[in-house]
């Protein structure tokens, strides 16, 4: 199938699909390759956005709100608001010496590598257009598979975040005797 | 053909919510300068066109021939973004809210459109407007950070970690309006409260906790502090100019309309008011079936546009009224007040659908 005839029979949401991938990958380069650390928690942004826009083609209208919620609303306002704390002026050359980047390029090409090595034979499951259920993605039947099927999963990672909170909260506490401002 | 039809209806719907949107945030502007002249027992503006009402339009040619000017320490993009940001987060909002209930339309006799007076009716609605507003900081941060100046920087960061308290609190007091309609969607919630059931009977507390929240988020006074005059010059905006300065300016009154709005659908029953289904009746056995519904749909967002702007003048009101809190005393109440009285609501919420309700109802038969 040459390149022709693949964008002829384009349907709208495919096309969709491949410009929202390619903005994704795009934006996700973006992040690693931006000097300014503002420019890449910008460009992170709007990676989780492209990936929201993924979750509106598969009909899960839940999870793209939440995904922008949790993640573009609030985890990145809080790292935007400690890198803008940080002085940005001195060049922080400290943790990138070659041991580092060499180091880096192992860990990541060893992941490259097992990503391929898995998915290059990995049989996807056939796409059913007669017994997919176009509500799937819906709040109810979310609700109903993480409150049944999943209850004890669901459970511990509640647990989990509330350990989590409790540490912050710990970490976070004025000592006797301390003040802050 | 007919499809056509009901698509160019729709279309005038989205086009006539933009735009009244955009008119109300202009007349805030006016209205605001009339309402602290009245509470200062001054006229306020008179002079553009009668009763000064051309004054927002003098405001907006002023702003446009303003110097533009950007700071050269300043980094360039992120300077020009910060306010696009604001503006597009603030007008995203109105797209999920029910202005009415809906418009009729006979293309063949026997078939007839039903199309709701709603820009998008989305089953996640609360959730959008949740998003979005959240998403509305970034404008702030990144325009304050990329002015290079301090105190802009320290305005972005008070309304940031501002927006980030006080939006727990609000989803926490939403959290309770859920569990009572079981619905995301805003137009379900507005359905539920037809025939004076509002829900503000219902949830007095969550409507306080709400409100308090709507305020923080749209960084009105008591909670204007990432512009604080008379700690940081401006704020976040100190070194915007021209229609720059504009748009910040005008987000926050389209916020303030948004969030006015929403508070009416939420809590006040939307479009519904009471004599409802009377006045629908009078206007269908008088007008036929067509021309009444829509009659009385425009009464209806007639009535949605009166409790919005009621909220509108309500913002007004406090800030010529309230002093401005201090940073920490903002912190205590959004963390130590505001988050455990949401989460006592929820509770007192759960137990009254759990045990009062099936009481009331064995007692009633």
């Amino acid at each position: 199938m040459d390149f022709s005839s693949f964008l002829n029979n384009l349907t709208p949401a495919t096309g969709f699909f491949y410009f929202l991938s390619f903005l994704t990958i795009l934006t996700g380069l973006m992040v690693v390759l931006s000097k300014n650390p503002i420019h890449s928690v910008l460009y992170l942004i709007a990676t989780f956005f492209c990936l929201s826009g993924h979750y509106v083609l598969l009909n899960a209208q839940f999870l793209a709100a939440v995904n922008i919620i949790v993640y573009a609303g609030a985890i990145m306002v809080l790292f935007l608001f400690v890198i803008m704390f940080l002085n940005l002026k001195q060049e922080d050359e400290e943790s990138k010496t070659n041991l580092t980047k060499i180091a880096a390029m192992v860990t990541g090409g060893t992941l490259f590598l097992i990503f391929v090595a898995v998915f290059r034979k990995t049989q996807f499951g056939a796409f059913d257009a007669y017994s997919f259920d176009s509500q799937v993605g819906m709040v109810e039947s979310l609700g109903e598979v993480l409150y049944k099927d999943y209850l004890l999963p669901f459970e511990l990672a509640s647990v989990l975040f509330l350990v989590a909170m409790i540490g912050a909260v710990m970490l976070g506490r004025r000592e006797a005797g301390d003040r802050h401002f | 053909m007919t499809i056509d039809v009901a698509l160019i209806i729709k279309a005038i719907i989205i086009l006539l919510i933009f735009g009244i949107t955009l008119l109300i945030a202009m007349y805030s502007t006016y209205g605001e300068r009339k309402v602290a002249a009245f509470m200062q027992d001054r006229i306020g503006p008179n002079r553009a066109g009668p009763f000064g009402l051309l004054q927002p339009l003098a405001d907006a040619v002023k702003m446009f021939f303003k110097e533009d000017f950007i700071p050269s320490q300043a980094s360039k993009w992120l300077f020009i973004l910060g306010p696009c940001l604001s503006m597009l987060t603030a007008l995203m909002t109105s797209a999920v809210i029910p202005f009415g209930d809906s418009v009729k339309y006979e293309s063949a006799p026997g078939k007839v459109w039903d199309i709701p007076v709603q820009a998008i009716d989305v089953n996640i609605g609360i959730l959008y407007v949740f998003g979005v507003v959240s998403l509305g900081v970034y404008g702030i941060m990144v325009g304050g950070w990329a002015s290079n100046n301090k105190f802009s920087l320290l305005g972005a960061i008070r309304a940031a970690s501002q927006n980030i308290s006080y939006e727990i609190s609000m989803g926490l007091a939403i959290i309770a309006i859920l569990m009572m309609t079981g619905s995301l969607s805003i137009r379900h919630i507005v359905e539920q409260q037809h025939g004076g059931n509002w829900n503000i009977f219902y949830q007095p507390l969550g409507f306080i906790i709400f409100i308090t929240c709507a305020f923080a988020e749209c960084n009105r006074t008591p909670f204007d502090l990432p512009e604080c005059e008379t700690e940081l010059i401006g704020g976040y905006h100190t070194e915007y100019s021209s229609m720059k300065l504009g748009f910040y300016l005008f987000a926050e009154y389209i916020n303030m309309f948004v969030s006015s709005a929403m508070i009416s659908s939420l809590y006040f029953g939307g479009y519904n008011y009471p004599g409802m289904d009377w006045v629908q009746a009078q206007l269908t056995s008088s007008l036929g079936e067509i021309a009444g519904h829509n009659v009385g749909t425009l009464i209806g967002t007639l009535v949605f546009f009166a409790k919005s702007l009621f909220f509108v003048f309500f913002y007004m009101w406090v800030r010529w009224t309230l002093p401005r809190f201090r940073y920490d005393q903002l912190m205590n109440l959004g963390w130590k007040a505001l988050i455990p009285l949401a989460m006592i609501n929820i509770i007192l919420t759960g137990g009254a659908i759990l045990f009062l309700k099936p009481l009331i109802v064995s007692f009633l038969k």
